[in-house]
């Protein structure tokens, strides 16, 4: 198993692919088969490609706090009138939805958290209509996008109580964007570039929910993970490479976020949960 | 690498849940399905405690819910998950739920269930240590460790001597080794429990062999 994301890169050199390294990595780790592995991958796309149509029906969720924005997104795009395109905001509607649907205790795929769930589905919805993905080629991208995700996992965090939003949808963001780069034909440091740039601008993102629900900032800060995802995503396409390597660029995730003071660590202690509103709403939910 | 703290691609890719939390929903759920499996039966009536922030934010993440929806033999996944009180209604268990937000606890998410039917008792304790992973802490008030990721049988047999040995032995027979045990009963001579970690996940025909063994009333593998 790589340690890092540079020994992604290189070990992927011994592969055809990213999705081949995950592949034989999951089957030792665990004893499955293949076909065990793409299967329940299989399952997994399917749930989210789920949850993106279920999100866009615009249900408003168990709290009423949620739930439309996709729906008004869905209606804004189709009007034609979008200033940052059909695909980047398609992506941006498509991980709210994902998002409304979790608030809404509908079934989504934690990736790599419910909270930040909406980040990848949003980005590979987008994907599959710019790319033109296959079926195939969509499993795969979650076997990249899987494989980027571990290597931050173990060494920064992807638990906002943990390391705020940046573990969690800058996590979430950094992981679309690599699979989308390889997806796009781009190579393996191309997307730990694009991990870099999107890890880089989310540093020290907080976790304040409002009265601790997946619900206010969350849903929203989807909408930015997946745009971000896209964007870096070109960017690092375009040739564009960090200074600061991506390694040392999630270590600082990490020391980041164990420096973020409790408040700011899905404590709804802090952030937008302690605003005037903040407050009145956790006094009217929970008394 | 055996240190890393993600070892699948679907620690990351996954799990399917029914949101809105992998720690409180997800994790409730696979809390409240454990308890079903150690007591082997729908209880008649269900106490539920919970303690820090289970206690402060349940309701809005389900988590009430989702403990009951295990409890009822649901997975994470079930798209029944939300209605799980009433469904739990309509199959006469009764629910009580105590919240206990100023008790301080040994994990911010801490539930502890007790179940009854009949004159039967059964108090366990889960914790949601977050991405939907959980533990179970007590059961019946002694320490137990049993974690979701470890492979982990429960028995539930009659309290007569002999059990130990004979369900150690099939394991043996089946080269598959102990790696922590604990033993515990509700009653001298009634329901006793046997919490076995092995150190391999394929037991498939170990459990058919183990169910063969007089006076064993259940054999659950968790993994």
């Amino acid at each position: 198993m790589f340690k890092n994301i540079e020994e992604l890169i290189e070990d992927s050199k011994n592969y055809s692919s990213v999705t081949e390294l995950m592949i034989a990595i999951e089957m030792e780790q665990t004893g499955r088969n293949r076909e065990q592995i793409w299967e329940m991958m299989e399952h997994n796309l399917e749930t989210m490609l789920d949850s993106v149509k279920k999100g866009l029906v615009g249900k408003k969720s168990l709290t009423g706090l949620t739930g439309g924005d996709a729906k008004l997104m869905d209606d804004y795009i189709q009007s034609g009138k979008a200033l940052s395109g059909d695909i980047i905001l398609g992506a941006a509607r498509d991980a709210v939805a994902v998002n409304e649907v979790n608030a809404q205790m509908g079934l989504i795929c934690a990736t790599p958290t419910a909270g930040s769930a909406g980040c990848l589905p949003g980005v590979l919805t987008s994907a599959i209509k710019t790319l033109g993905l296959t079926h195939e080629q969509q499993v795969e991208f979650l076997f990249v996008a899987g494989a980027f995700g571990l290597a931050i996992a173990n060494n920064a965090t992807i638990s906002g109580a943990e390391g705020g939003c940046q573990a969690e949808v800058g996590s979430a963001s950094a992981m679309a964007s690599a699979a989308l780069v390889l997806a796009a034909g781009g190579s393996a440091e191309q997307a730990g570039y694009a991990i870099a740039i999107v890890l880089q601008n989310m540093l020290g993102l907080i976790c304040d929910p409002v009265a601790g629900l997946v619900e206010i900032p969350c849903v929203h800060r989807n909408a930015m993970g997946a745009s971000q995802a896209m964007i870096s995503a070109d960017m690092a396409l375009a040739g564009v490479k960090t200074v600061i390597p991506v390694d040392e660029v999630v270590n600082t995730m990490y020391n980041v976020g164990r420096s973020l003071p409790a408040a700011f660590r899905e404590t709804a202690e802090g952030g937008l949960a302690q605003t005037t509103t903040g407050r009145k709403i956790m006094e009217e939910l929970f008394g | 690498m055996d240190n890393l703290r993600y070892k699948s691609v679907f620690d990351i890719i996954g799990p399917v849940m029914i949101g809105p939390s992998s720690s409180h929903t997800a994790g409730a759920a696979r809390i409240g399905k454990i308890v079903r499996s150690i007591f082997g039966e729908l209880p008649e009536k269900l106490e539920i405690h919970l303690y820090e922030s289970f206690a402060k934010t349940y309701r809005g993440h389900g988590t009430d819910v989702a403990l009951v929806a295990g409890v009822l033999g649901m997975d994470t996944d079930d798209e029944r998950l939300p209605m799980a009180p009433q469904l739990a209604f309509e199959q006469g268990m009764e629910i009580s739920y105590v919240p206990h937000p100023e008790e301080k606890a040994e994990h911010p998410n801490t539930a502890r269930l007790i179940a009854k039917k009949g004159d039967r008792t059964m108090t366990v304790t889960g914790i949601s240590i977050g991405g939907g992973m959980i533990q179970v802490t007590e059961l019946n008030g002694f320490d137990i460790a049993i974690s979701a990721g470890v492979p982990t049988f429960v028995v539930i047999h009659e309290d007569v001597p002999g059990m130990i040995a004979r369900v150690s032995s099939v394991l043996s027979e089946h080269q598959i080794n102990i790696a922590q045990m604990n033993v515990t009963r509700e009653a001298k001579g009634e329901k006793a429990i046997m919490i076995l970690e092995v150190d391999t996940p394929n037991v498939k025909e170990v459990i058919e062999e183990m169910k063969l063994i007089p006076r064993l009333h259940a054999v659950n593998f968790f993994n």
